[in-house]
């Protein structure tokens, strides 16, 4: 790891200001971060650490009915804060099926937001990476890229965005508040991640000291408490990244889908919100042709990047299972083996 | 850049000075407090082996920077017995042979105790094994460390239950 100035500021413009400089970079947990670093990927100058700054660690109902989460909120403090999970179990799923209890348990909101994809390419220094080292080249292109994305790459990049917790975000029309040097501003999370096109280096909306200080849920997205999901396929059962993931949350009303939410994990170098596919379902009647009907929607312009045209299908399958889940309804309690199609039962066809 | 903080490890105060800010709090436990029962398994957040508890909370010790937890509170596996009496967890992997090797069992012991604390998992042996795994165990003794872990639930309720009363 390559060494770096340390600085703790007390308050947010100071942060900053310290963290505008060239070669700063911000630290919360650290959990992706110092992996990292440890790995010669990231390689700042200095570390602006945001963990003492003063009242980024509430979860606040607003008056209008929506919730206001503070940047520092830790992952495992936010999926079971009794309230949020009741009003957005898809997100409270979607946390609780990613990583492990202990980086759970560090990991910040803001942190979660901002993770860098999990190509090996990418982690891989010797390896040509233009995300790494603009211009340099992709290796993934014609290496190991069953994993890969199959919407929204280009030749430049074809890595994926690795978070689960963004998917349902991204599909219930979540907002970051960012505060920069020249104040403060608010970005959806669906326009917060970029595609790659000829820049893969530049990944979100981010420019040099910008803080995500809070992420906001709308009061609209409790509307869909009733028949949330995620559901996220995965090589193991537990404590992996997601192959193919689905947020989907309906809002049912005497037999009707009155409206939809879909988003995709896994797919793309953002979180993919499937806005063809909720045109379907909406006013339709919640059926599993319909929901195959609004899968092939959501992957029309999907393509293969490499080995990886399985995805595509996969893609589909986990569409309509997170749609027929979610249609069954929400269920009281997150079950055993959160976001899991599989059962812990030999031979059982898995309906958590 | 030379950099003091100060850590409850154990219960005893501890004030370190770091010549290098890069040192993690794992690297700071094993290499200037000599608490070595705290394992380097694969340093990268991976296999659990450095897990530790900080203000009560299980964390990866290998991605915790030393200097960005100025003032915390840090139990590691060396601060869980009292003087010859095993903590419960302790005693539970044993009577269950939830270890081969041992070498992640600090990690695991560390990671089941703040588990239990959580009390997320309750009785069910499919939420004690997915809320344990952060824990990789090469020998693979999982199935006696999720019986460990079942047991000293119940052990561990049982006494705070007589603290309870006797306080």
């Amino acid at each position: 790891m390559k060494t770096f100035d340390y600085v703790r500021p007390t308050t947010i413009s100071g942060a900053i200001a310290a963290a505008a400089e060239p070669g700063a970079a911000y630290l919360a947990s650290g959990t992706n971060l110092l992996d990292l670093m440890k790995g010669g990927i990231a390689r700042p100058n200095r570390l602006v650490d945001v963990t003492r700054l003063p009242g980024l660690d509430r979860i606040e109902r607003l008056p209008d009915g929506g919730i206001r989460i503070g940047a520092l909120v830790r992952n495992a403090d936010l999926a079971h804060d009794a309230d949020f999970a009741k009003s957005y179990p898809a997100v409270a799923e979607a946390l609780l099926s990613g990583a492990s209890a202990q980086l759970r348990n560090a990991a910040t909101v803001g942190g979660n937001l901002l993770q860098r994809t999990r190509c090996g390419y990418f982690y891989d220094p010797a390896s040509a990476c233009n995300k790494r080292e603009p211009g340099a080249g992709c290796d993934a292109r014609d290496g190991e890229n069953r994993l890969h994305a199959v919407l929204g790459w280009s030749e430049a990049c074809i890595a994926t965005h690795p978070s689960d917790f963004c998917v349902p975000l991204v599909a219930l029309d979540a907002v970051v508040e960012i505060e920069g040097r020249t104040g403060r501003r608010e970005v959806a999370v669906e326009t917060l991640h970029r595609l790659p096109g000829d820049t893969p280096e530049r990944e979100s909306a981010l420019e040099p000291g910008d803080l995500i200080v809070a992420l906001r849920l709308p009061s609209e997205a409790r509307a869909f408490a009733q028949h949330a999901r995620y559901l996220k396929v995965r090589e193991r059962t537990s404590y992996a990244f997601a192959v193919v993931s689905a947020a989907a949350a309906l809002r049912i009303e005497q037999g009707t889908i009155r409206d939809a939410r879909l988003a995709l994990g896994g797919v793309a170098a953002k979180p993919w919100r499937a806005r063809p596919a909720e045109d379907i379902l909406a006013g339709a009647s919640p059926d599993p042709a319909v929901f195959r009907r609004a899968a092939m929607a959501a992957l029309v312009d999907a393509k293969p990047s490499g080995d990886n045209q399985f995805k595509i299908e996969l893609a589909q399958r986990i569409l309509v299972r997170a749609l027929m889940l979610a249609a069954a309804g929400t269920p009281q309690r997150i079950p055993a083996l959160p976001a899991s199609p599989f059962s812990s039962v030999p031979g059982a066809l898995h309906h958590a | 850049m030379n950099l003091s903080i100060g850590l409850t490890v154990n219960g005893v105060r501890r004030d370190v000075e770091l010549e290098d800010p890069r040192v993690t709090l794992l690297d700071l436990l094993r290499e200037r407090l000599h608490l070595t029962g705290t394992k380097k398994g694969c340093d990268r957040g991976q296999c659990g082996a450095c897990t530790v508890l900080v203000d009560g909370r299980r964390i990866n010790s290998c991605l915790a920077l030393a200097v960005s937890h100025d003032g915390a509170d840090i139990l590691t596996i060396e601060g869980v017995a009292r003087g010859d009496q095993l903590h419960p967890v302790q005693a539970a992997f044993i009577a269950h042979d939830g270890l081969q090797c041992g070498f992640c069992t600090p990690g695991q012991i560390m990671s089941a105790i703040g588990l239990i604390r959580e009390g997320q998992a309750g009785d069910d042996p499919e939420r004690v094994r997915e809320g344990m795994s952060g824990n990789l165990c090469r020998c693979g003794a999982y199935s006696g460390i999720t019986e460990a872990v079942l047991d000293a639930q119940v052990i561990v309720s049982l006494v705070e239950a007589d603290q309870r009363r006797t306080a």
